[in-house]
């Protein structure tokens, strides 16, 4: 069925129109990327790690996640190691699954290889940027593609002075470094906040990683705590019934 | 050469990187190719939707546990400055400082 309505646009004005759209969530992104620059450094992480990290993963969450599962400086990398980072990481980025899946109508009317290309620049900002310029009719493909790029620049950017000042400092537990990846993520749960209703997986999820982590090895106490609230959330009676 | 190689990278760190790279890709680019396959259910959106929240909480629960008093203490006081000004970066010194200052006084 050929829609008029559904023909693909791609432009150069769409991608600058998707830098400008994705200007607010600038400052967060940044932040964030030098938060990570400095939890990497603390580490152990070399400049070039974490950049290469920010430059091929470019997601925020799984990068600071990742860290924390890391092994520690000096001990042996096993392909068990790596096989539990990629899992872990796979369960921090499959809500981009859903993410992809809700962007198809748009998407459809471009070509696979197009779109196999510029998803590899999705995430939850450019996300949200063209969601709400597709729902206000926009079509140009551009839009999420310029916010992408633009997210994906700051990210390796900013990444970069987060990990030298980082590395500046000789005991990172002096300045509380050790902290700068919990104490950003318990913030971010602000923005998150939908309520009451919505918070009840994220308690059920802490509390099963809570006592995981006495019962499981390493750090899949992460995981379990993930899966548990993913669970709770969907034998919660569906919204608004 | 080694040596030089050694200095900015392992081989460990490079194959872990690139794994995360790869798994995360596939996220990234499954979804969309899935939806013709996948019955992306209300049920299903409910618990994609509760996962970010439950991943900070997993994460950060069991650490705050290990690492002590200080460390909660700074979370409460970077939660606080997120509610009063939605700002990261004062939330995060806001953090830094106080777990800075509760060390000092702790142990």
């Amino acid at each position: 069925m050929v829609s008029h309505s559904n023909q693909p646009i791609l432009t150069r004005a769409g991608i600058l129109l998707g830098f400008r759209m994705v200007l607010p969530a600038l400052p967060g992104v940044i932040v964030f990327a030098a938060a990570f620059g400095a939890a990497a450094s603390a580490k152990g992480l070399t400049l070039l790690e974490a950049g290469l990290m920010s430059a091929l993963v470019f997601a925020g969450m799984s990068q600071m996640v990742a860290l924390e599962a890391w092994p520690h400086a000096g001990a042996a990398w096993t392909w068990a190691s790596v096989a539990g980072l990629t899992l872990l990481t796979a369960v921090v980025n499959s809500r981009m699954m859903l993410q992809g899946a809700s962007l198809h109508p748009w998407l459809s009317a471009h070509g696979d290889g197009l779109n196999a290309l510029h998803l590899g620049l999705l995430t939850d900002a450019n996300w949200l940027v063209g969601e709400r310029y597709h729902a206000g009719g926009g079509r140009d493909l551009g839009v999420l593609i310029g916010a992408g790029l633009a997210l994906w620049m700051m990210w390796i950017l900013f990444t970069i002075p987060g990990h030298l000042v980082g590395a500046l400092v000789s005991d990172p537990k002096r300045f509380a470094l050790d902290l700068v990846m919990p104490i950003f993520f318990a913030a971010l749960l602000v923005p998150l906040w939908r309520g009451r209703r919505a918070a009840v997986p994220w308690v059920v999820a802490g509390l099963v990683a809570l006592v995981a982590s006495y019962l499981l090895p390493g750090h899949v106490f992460i995981m379990a705590g993930a899966l548990a609230g993913m669970a709770t959330a969907a034998l919660m009676p569906e919204e608004g019934a | 050469m080694s040596d030089l190689v050694a200095s900015v990278t392992t081989p460990g760190v490079l194959v872990a990187i690139l794994a995360m790279a790869l798994v995360t890709y596939l996220c990234r680019v499954s979804g969309y190719f899935a939806m013709s396959l996948l019955p992306f259910t209300p049920r299903l959106r409910q618990a994609l939707a509760a996962l970010p929240g439950s991943i900070i909480a997993a994460t950060v629960l069991p650490l705050v546990e290990r690492l002590g008093p200080a460390a909660g203490i700074a979370l409460a006081a970077a939660l606080a400055s997120m509610l009063i000004r939605r700002n990261e970066i004062l939330a995060l010194v806001v953090g830094l400082a106080v777990a800075v200052a509760a060390r000092s006084w702790g142990p």
